[in-house]
């Protein structure tokens, strides 16, 4: 998978009418990083760390700091669904059984599409809106951080 | 053996761990929240995983979560720091039972500590002083006890620390609001309603003694912290020795410490807290924490010990391998905490983005911090964000040391307390030693 200049120029749209700063994106080998105002890259910043936060801006002292959901659903970032929590990602309810979801499946916003384990406690995984799924980006069994992008979704 | 460690922390205390990982040859992973990516120990750690959202309770406090990720990357060890999971029976548990290994004390130790009834108690079988007071069970009990020890007293959290929880009452009619108001605090802050009552000291010291154990039942000290300048029960400078002790106290309070933590058996680093009353020449155990200090610095300065590096070596089975004897201190070292908070704005916290940040160096000076020009100080974190230690043949020297360090110090973009702390350092009543708890609430005429 390798970004077009096309799709640089969308990101860097998407960045410019967001409320961040910077995003760092990482698609395989590919990395991307972009700061508003011209900012160089952070120097030697670890490949594992070099990726989007989806942290907000720190809110002045004394307002109420965002809220993020405990348990929040599957999140969606562009056309991607991340990983809610950090654990091993399952593609299927058992072994040997059919995937929730293959490249091609039509999903609705409460299909599960994956399972993630957490210390033995099995955590479904909802697609949060409809659409189809045109690339699943994690391996059966792999550990998966929070937030990491988990499947790419199309419009449905 | 311990080849990779898990660091569950955040800050500068995650990277303090680090280095020492690194300089011992151990792979480090950090289980970072997704606020803390960007930050210096995310960047310089082997490998780091993003283990929830910024809030602590779905990262740091998330205890599947740290235990998977430390496993499921290979780590055979858990370095906790300090807050956050640190003093968390529940974790040292967990990581034992996915056949990691916990560097910090057993679960069980933890638990006798962090109950601070239980661990009064203790300290009594240990024959270590406790201050005047006792559990409550009712509103009665509460009032005829309350009159034994006499006004003023202490209405304290079981769970508690840091002084959440704690309410002070001058006279005993008013200790019924009081009592209602600490356990409903406690409730809210700890998950733990019960309080118990303590003698209020009107000149009290902060010291704590430093020890190792290594299980087996050896223990030592690493001498004291006097830690009396503090705001609102949180510290803000630490020294050590504690000036003006005379010896006979330094040493009882020493061997009261190491009597403590013998009694536990306890495993690894700790420290021994104690009220030192300075008009009677007393003192009294308040608790001990199962973990590494913030403050830990100025008795790594004055002995020459990494305490990170023999928190490791005991959770490998590897003991003490010092003995009290070896153990001579050299000098003294005071710290300043710098924290992101607004000294004119009642001490609010002040997060934000660091636009230009000078270190001090120099002779004798360690600067302990996770943040350079451009880190962002997030708002869902405790404050600190340097320490500034200084080590010196004495304690004029120390804290001469300390003041140009404090004046070499440049940090914008946030507001913090640096000017504050140098204007404490440079106080006639700091500079001669010895200040009480209550000395710094005085000063502000809060």
């Amino acid at each position: 998978m390798s970004l077009t200049a096309a799709d640089v120029a969308e990101i860097l749209k998407l960045l410019e009418s967001s409320s961040f700063d910077t995003l760092d994106l990482e698609i395989g080998a590919t990395k991307l990083s972009l700061r508003r105002g011209g900012a160089g890259p952070v120097p030697g910043a670890a490949p594992a760390a070099s990726r989007t936060t989806g942290a907000a801006p720190a809110p002045r002292a004394g307002a109420a700091a965002p809220a993020p959901p405990t348990s929040p659903p599957a999140a969606l970032r562009g056309d991607e669904v991340t990983a809610p929590l950090l654990g091993t990602f399952y593609r299927a309810p058992k072994p040997g059984a059919p995937p929730f979801v293959e490249v091609g499946s039509r999903v609705e916003p409460d299909t599960v599409i994956a399972i993630i384990e957490v210390m033995k406690l099995m955590n479904t995984v909802r697609a949060g809106r409809a659409g189809r799924v045109t690339e699943i980006l994690v391996d059966d069994g792999a550990l998966v951080e929070y937030g990491q992008p988990l499947l790419r979704l199309a419009a449905p | 053996m311990i080849s990779r460690v898990f660091i569950a922390n955040r800050g500068e205390i995650a990277l303090r761990i680090l280095r020492t990982c690194r300089r011992l040859g151990l792979g480090t992973v950090l289980g970072a929240s997704s606020a803390d990516l960007d930050s210096l120990p995310a960047r310089l750690a082997d490998r780091t995983l993003c283990i929830g959202g910024p809030r602590s309770s779905d990262s740091y406090l998330n205890v599947a979560a740290v235990v998977h990720a430390a496993k499921a990357s290979g780590c055979d060890a858990v370095h906790p720091g300090y807050g956050f999971l640190s003093e968390r029976a529940v974790l040292a548990r967990a990581v034992e039972e996915a056949g990691l290994t916990f560097i910090g004390p057993t679960a069980e130790q933890i638990d006798a500590v962090g109950d601070k009834l239980k661990a009064r108690e203790a300290a009594i079988a240990a024959d270590v002083p406790v201050v005047p007071g006792g559990a409550i069970d009712d509103a009665p009990a509460a009032m005829a006890l309350a009159r034994r020890i006499g006004a003023p007293l202490l209405v304290k959290a079981v769970g508690g620390g840091g002084g959440r929880g704690m309410k002070r009452v001058e006279r005993l009619e008013d200790l019924p609001t009081s009592l209602e108001l600490a356990a409903a605090e406690a409730g809210a802050a700890f998950g733990d309603a019960r309080v118990y009552l303590e003698r209020y000291v009107a000149r009290g010291r902060h010291v704590e003694v430093q020890v190792l154990g290594d299980g087996e039942g050896a223990v030592i000290h690493l001498g004291e912290r006097d830690c009396s300048v503090q705001r609102r029960y949180q510290k803000l400078i630490e020294e050590t020795p504690a000036p003006h002790l005379p010896a006979a106290l330094r040493d009882g309070l020493q061997e009261a410490a190491v009597r403590f933590a013998r009694s536990l058996r306890y495993r690894g680093a700790g420290t021994v807290e104690f009220l030192l009353d300075a008009d009677r020449g007393e003192f009294y155990f308040l608790e001990m924490n199962a973990r590494i200090q913030v403050e830990h610095p100025v008795t790594e300065a004055v002995t020459g010990i990494d305490l990170v590096e023999r928190q490791i070596a005991i959770a490998s089975g590897l003991g003490l391998s010092l003995r009290q004897a070896d153990l001579p201190l050299h000098g003294h070292a005071i710290e300043c905490r710098i924290n992101a908070e607004d000294p004119a704005a009642d001490f609010r916290p002040s997060p934000g983005t660091i636009t230009r940040a000078d270190w001090p160096a120099g002779e004798g000076i360690r600067v302990d911090t996770h943040v350079q020009a451009g880190a962002r100080v997030p708002p869902f974190y405790d404050s600190l964000v340097a320490k500034i230690i200084a080590h010196g043949p004495d304690r004029a020297a120390a804290l001469a040391r300390l003041e140009r360090a404090l004046a070499a110090t440049r940090l914008e973009g946030i507001a913090t307390n640096l000017a504050f702390q140098a204007s404490l350092l440079d106080d006639p009543a700091f500079a001669a030693g010895g200040v009480d708890t209550g000395w710094l609430a005085r000063r502000q005429g809060t």
